[in-house]
């Protein structure tokens, strides 16, 4: 295989693993949001902002896949001759965003839904609310900084 | 630091002021009543929860009925309808209403009423339906559905539960009753579950035939109408659209009451004013001719309080400063800058007993922090046009939303500046469009750097920042330790801890590993190096010592110092975590080039900048919106857990003074303290 498979896999990867772990997290912070808005839909701002939360680690891949797409000029129209070696690190890089993104989005979904629990018995307590979800988005922004980083450090 | 200071008040007056008193006291809104700690014998309180109770049912029959006018008449309304804030009326107004409350009262009972006419003309006309409905089967009937027969036959018109032809029919009646000769069967209609069936023979085999037919499963019909069912049903459906324009009509009647909206939302405001009133009524202790408050008033309105009520009645006022042990609530002051951070501080708790308020020194920090993680300039002007321009046409919005939008104006600032330093423009916008559609490539140089070029300097910067973010913090502990004259955890808590951290960060400076991620030779001469590792020593040891104190035996504590000293982790994942700063920054302009370059794709001509222009307005305004909302809630995070978790718990109670609590309108007030 040659390295420009590699560079693709890896900028895949960061796409489809955040992306399904966001898919995820969004997708079950929306319901228990959508359950607060029938009971009150003045609380619709308040949720959707709890519900988004989860939706940045797909973000954060589309970013990583971005960065990867345009180093090996595959954006451009013009793909690098990349050797294996290459192709392999930029599918490493790739891969912090990739599987913490997706771990961490579904677990900051599931804190989300907790999250608009409060919301729905102690609106005053949103600050505190939104907190939690983002405690473990911090993950998320630790696996994205490496992966920028380690793209950016590798030599095309 | 603008904590403000709160006095105790305590009046006795005249029962006869009574009324005028409380409110006198509730317009001016300065007081938090509290006379749980008055106990006395002789002294009662009053029963007021049936007049409460009343007034609160008006005030609720008031919102029903503008929710019956908004349903039925429903008013213009803007898409910013919510940030327009409560309307101001004059209290002339007010009273107005105050004094027509029994006129209004009728209004608002007429509006229930013909709701309640309308939903039971809506009942009515269901209840039609469903007679029309099982009227259907027997259209083809041409007798009314009681029709029994003439002189000589009898007829039965009924339904069978099950589908069966004619022949069969016949061949069920004969099986049944052998002798029978004259009958004569016809089938008005079928559906799935039953056969309508009417059946003519002579008055004698009557009752056989029946008989028979009940073996069948045969069911006389239900309704006993003595029309023919195609006429019953133009009957019926003249009903419902008799119905239906009463309907009609009683809607234009509510319409009618459109202009009374305004009325109504001041007597709703009224009687709600009025239980608040009454609230308070039945806390406040009284004897037979006199009465008593006593709670608490912010001290730079005190004496305005006290010179008014003297002027006005003949009571006595006392003031008193509030002991320790009391549980004093919290109000926070900080002017047009930091006042906005209160929203921000009293979401994590407002500051607790022996806690200042960090509004200020949180403000800086705060709108530097949000600039960075969004760093574009055009995204942080269009920020702050947008809440500008809110901010100058809604001048009565709600205080804690107006708050709100401040913060976000001057975040914008700051997102403005932090763009031009660091050259983002909806990300690359100027640089794509000149290209493509201009043909040579111009862009605007960051001021600093770019710091996709130079990721790691921007990191090192972050943390920097983190460090500095995180020392004033610590620093601010240190504050609270000489404002209470605890010079001994001054120097346990901070202090050591101070002579610690810098002592490692400049141990840390000159290292291979520091020069391996930063590229930044730094070297210091070898006093200052002797003096790093002094300080990191003499801190952890000191550490080690003290961390404990509060112990008596010598080996717990020194182990309870140890622990301590494990803190430094929390310290080194603190200043990490400012990592995001660079993060975040960057997702924003990598997110904005990948729109730019989208919306570049099809290149220039027509088609190619109808393209742009779509992708660049709705991709802009998604990064725009998600990026917000991730630098707020990081900022926030950023404050709470790492900024916080070095000084502030928190834990305070909000003031809640007696005031004119309202829903819908706020009033002049004539006098303000």
């Amino acid at each position: 295989m040659s390295g420009i498979v590699w560079a693709l896999a890896g900028a895949a990867a960061a796409v489809i693993f955040a992306g399904m772990g966001s898919a995820y997290g969004v997708g079950v912070a929306g319901q228990a949001a959508a359950g607060v808005v029938t009971e009150d839909p003045n609380k619709f701002a308040k949720v959707l902002i709890l519900q988004l939360l989860p939706g940045t680690q797909g973000i954060y891949g589309l970013l990583v896949a971005f960065i990867a797409l345009s180093k090996i000029g595959l954006l451009g129209g013009s793909p690098a001759d990349l050797s294996v070696t290459t192709g392999l690190l930029i599918f490493a890089a790739c891969l912090p965003i990739a599987v913490v993104g997706l771990v961490s989005a579904r677990h900051q979904g599931r804190t989300s839904v907790a999250s608009i629990g409060i919301v729905a018995k102690k609106p005053e307590q949103f600050g505190k609310a939104m907190l939690f979800p983002a405690m473990v988005e911090t993950y998320a922004i630790l696996a994205l900084l490496i992966s920028i980083l380690a793209i950016n450090a590798i030599p095309v | 630091m603008s904590v403000l200071q709160m006095q105790r008040i305590s009046i006795c007056a005249m029962k006869k002021d009574r009324k005028a008193i409380l409110e006198d006291l509730q317009s001016l809104g300065v007081l938090e009543i509290d006379t749980s700690a008055v106990q006395d014998e002789e002294l009662m309180r009053m029963d007021t929860l049936e007049s409460r109770q009343a007034f609160e049912k008006n005030a609720n029959a008031a919102d029903q009925a503008l929710e019956v006018l908004d349903e039925y008449s429903p008013e213009k309304k803007s898409m910013f309808a919510s940030l327009e804030g409560k309307e101001l009326i004059e209290r002339a107004n007010y009273l107005n209403v105050a004094e027509r409350r029994d006129e209004i009262l009728r209004k608002t009972n007429q509006i229930m009423a013909l709701k309640k006419a309308i939903a039971e003309s809506k009942a009515g006309i269901v209840k039609l339906e469903t007679q029309k409905e099982s009227l259907t089967p027997w259209l083809a009937l041409d007798v009314p559905l009681n029709y029994r027969g003439t002189k000589r036959t009898a007829v039965l018109i009924g339904s069978i539960g099950s589908v069966l032809p004619l022949e069969e029919l016949y061949q069920k009646i004969a099986e049944h009753v052998p002798d029978l000769d004259a009958v004569d069967l016809q089938i008005i209609s079928v559906d799935k579950d039953q056969t309508c069936v009417a059946v003519i023979c002579l008055k004698e085999n009557a009752a056989a035939l029946e008989e028979a037919l009940r073996t069948l499963g045969f069911a006389r019909p239900s309704q006993n109408v003595s029309e023919v069912p195609a006429r019953q049903l133009e009957k019926l459906d003249a009903e419902i659209a008799e119905l239906r324009q009463k309907i009609a009509r009683t809607e234009d009647e509510i319409r009618t009451f459109a202009d009374r909206r305004e009325e109504l939302r001041v007597f709703s405001d009224y009687f709600r004013i009025r239980a608040q009133k009454y609230e308070v009524l039945s806390r406040i202790p009284q004897s037979g001719r006199t009465f008593f408050i006593t709670g608490y008033v912010p001290k730079k309105k005190a004496k305005g309080l006290e010179d008014k009520l003297e002027q006005k009645y003949s009571l006595s006022v006392e003031l008193e400063e509030v002991s320790e042990e009391e549980d004093v609530p919290v109000l926070l002051e900080n002017g047009k800058l930091a006042g906005t951070m209160e929203g921000i501080v009293a979401s994590f708790g407002l500051p607790g007993k022996g806690e200042f308020d960090p509004s200020k020194v949180m403000f800086f920090f705060y709108i530097f922090l949000f600039g960075l993680m969004l760093s574009d300039a055009a995204y942080g002007f269009i920020i702050f046009l947008a809440c500008a321009i809110v901010l100058k046409k809604f001048p009565r919005m709600a205080e804690n939303m107006q708050k709100s939008i401040r913060m976000f104006m001057y975040c914008g600032l700051s997102t403005m500046v932090w763009g031009i330093l660091l050259g983002g423009y909806f990300g690359d916008a100027i640089n794509v469009i000149s290209r493509t559609f201009f043909g040579h490539e111009v862009g605007l140089d960051p001021v600093w750097f770019a710091p996709l070029d130079d990721p790691m300097k921007l990191l090192i910067y972050s943390m920097l920042f983190g460090v500095i973010h995180l020392y004033t913090g610590l620093i601010l502990k240190g504050y609270m330790c000489v404002r209470d004259k605890r010079y001994v955890d001054l120097i346990c808590d901070v202090v050591f801890w101070l002579m610690m951290l810098t002592g490692l960060i400049m141990m840390l400076l000159p290292s291979e590993l520091f020069r391996s991620i930063s590229q930044m030779n730094i070297v210091f001469p070898a006093a200052v190096n002797t003096l790093a590792k002094v300080l990191a020593i003499g801190g952890a040891v000191g550490i080690l010592l003290m961390s404990g104190r509060a112990n008596k035996n010598p080996l717990l504590r020194i182990a309870l110092g140890a622990y301590d000293l494990y803190n430094v982790t929390g310290w080194l994942s603190d200043v990490l975590s400012y990592s995001r700063l660079l993060a975040l920054g960057l997702a924003t302009g990598v997110i904005a080039s990948v729109i730019n370059q989208m919306g570049s794709m099809l290149g220039g001509g027509i088609v190619g900048v109808i393209l742009f222009i779509v992708v660049f307005i709705i991709g802009h305004v998604f990064n725009l919106a998600i990026n917000v909302l991730g630098a707020y809630v990081h900022t926030c995070r950023l404050q709470y857990v790492e900024f916080f978790g070095k000084f502030y718990e928190g834990g305070g109670r909000e003031f809640n003074p007696f005031k004119e609590n309202t829903k819908y309108v706020d009033i002049k007030e004539d006098t303000r303290l």
